[in-house]
């Protein structure tokens, strides 16, 4: 079979695997971004209590693998009568441990932000909250984005670890294919393509323009 | 409700403690590739022949934008297809060093840039060859400043061997699969992986810490 032949036949289910591997992408992206956020956050809170749970979640998620947790929320979390479905687990499981690293971005990126314009913000009367939504979380956002767009692109690829309890993204299609063809070269050869096409072409551009329409919002360009 | 059963922990204790000695030697093997393959990367990435320095680069970009798990596959599946039959321990070695190999040549990169201009001057003056400037002047210099990045790698590469059980690599995560598809239980091994995990990755950060200010106080940083 000729490689264009072999495209012709599969490329339906490539391109599911591909709408299956993007959704799973943007949904542990929200997720992960808002887990960053609270527990970036909290890790600064001058609450021992909000503070130990912060540093519980960032080192817990941090120190044990990807692959571990996702097997953790989906066949032992139901034993505890949570049954997650598999869909929801592997974005779940992809969305916690991004929202681990993340956080520490989060956190870098505030502490980032000069002490001169947390004493403005307090000389101009503004609430803690005012004050980090208006004044701090947006100058922190302009100085953490550039290593937002490498973890975007872990995130990407820790994706791909949902195939295995049967998520049917681009790996799962990939490696089904493989079991039935044997034409292992084409296909898994096809699907780092479209990896790299995603990463390279789609994820990597757009945090680049994020980065460049933040900082000219902030009149920094 | 589930309980913790401690007589079936102490039944399964050992094959666990065994498992992680193949997961330590994964990660040591590809660890040991990573970094002398990350280094040849580096370099070629400074000679002066641009068709080389383009294709490196554009590889480690590939390698880096793509996942591993996608990566092991391709190297296990597609050998066979043209006659070179590699074990599981060995495509895994491959596949996991390979890919760490790339994140480690943009670790050296940054310690390599990070060396005074001076020093390559001086390095030119005492009319050194490429190989003694590299080896005497330049490198010494840029390691001392690439240790952390060099250490999380470590840590990182710890964490990765569990998706070489998807191609029958018997560490950790497959040595869990195996006792709970025979007992019938997950909760204990996978939670038990997790603690391990926890119990190596987090000592292994701090030690990399240490290590790194010893390094900085000998080089007199």
């Amino acid at each position: 079979m000729s490689f264009t032949e072999f495209l012709l036949q599969y490329w339906p289910r490539l391109l599911s695997g591909t709408g299956i591997t993007v959704a799973q992408f943007l949904l542990a992206a929200v997720l992960g971004i808002a887990i960053s956020l609270v527990m970036g956050l909290m890790k600064l809170s001058e609450n021992r209590l909000m503070r130990g749970t912060a540093i519980t979640y960032i080192e817990f998620f941090r120190g044990t693998s990807l692959l571990v947790q996702l097997y953790w929320i989906f066949f032992v979390l139901p034993l505890f009568g949570i049954t997650v479905e598999k869909f929801t687990a592997g974005y779940l499981a992809v969305g916690m441990n991004i929202g681990a690293y993340g956080a520490e971005l989060v956190r870098g990126g505030i502490l980032s932000v000069p002490k001169g314009q947390w004493e403005a913000a307090l000389a101009l009367n503004m609430s803690p909250a005012q004050r980090m939504r208006r004044i701090i979380l947006p100058q922190a956002l302009v100085n953490m984005l550039p290593p937002w767009g490498n973890l975007m692109i872990e995130l990407l690829k820790g994706t791909a670890l949902v195939s295995l309890i049967s998520v049917t993204d681009l790996m799962f299609e990939a490696r089904q294919i493989n079991n039935t063809t044997f034409l292992s070269a084409q296909i898994f050869g096809t699907a780092l393509i479209i990896y790299y096409i995603l990463a390279r072409f789609m994820v990597t551009p757009f945090m680049r323009w994020l980065e460049r329409h933040m900082s000219r919002k902030m009149g920094r360009s | 409700m589930l309980e913790w059963r401690w007589e079936f922990v102490w039944e399964v204790l050992p094959r666990l403690i065994e498992a992680t000695g193949n997961t330590l030697l994964a990660a040591g093997g590809g660890y040991a590739i990573a970094v002398v393959l990350g280094l040849v990367l580096a370099l070629a990435q400074r000679t002066p022949y641009r068709g080389l320095t383009f294709v490196v680069r554009e590889f480690v970009e590939f390698i880096r934008s793509t996942p591993l798990l996608l990566q092991i596959f391709f190297i296990f599946f597609v050998g066979p297809q043209f006659g070179i039959r590699l074990s599981p321990w060995t495509s895994g070695m491959i596949a996991i060093g390979l890919h760490y190999a790339c994140y480690l040549s943009e670790v050296y990169r940054g310690g390599i840039d990070s060396v005074a201009r001076g020093q390559w001057e001086a390095a030119t003056a005492l009319n050194m060859t490429a190989f003694q400037t590299y080896r005497r002047v330049i490198i010494p210099q840029a390691i001392p400043p690439a240790i952390s990045g060099l250490g999380n790698y470590l840590v990182g590469i710890f964490k990765d061997t569990p998706m070489l059980s998807v191609i029958g690599v018997t560490e950790l995560i497959h040595t869990a699969n195996a006792i709970g598809s025979e007992h019938y239980r997950f909760f204990e091994p996978y939670t038990l992986v997790g603690l391990i995990f926890l119990a190596i990755s987090l000592p292994a950060a701090g030690l990399i810490r240490l290590f790194e200010g010893y390094v900085r106080r000998k080089m007199g940083l």
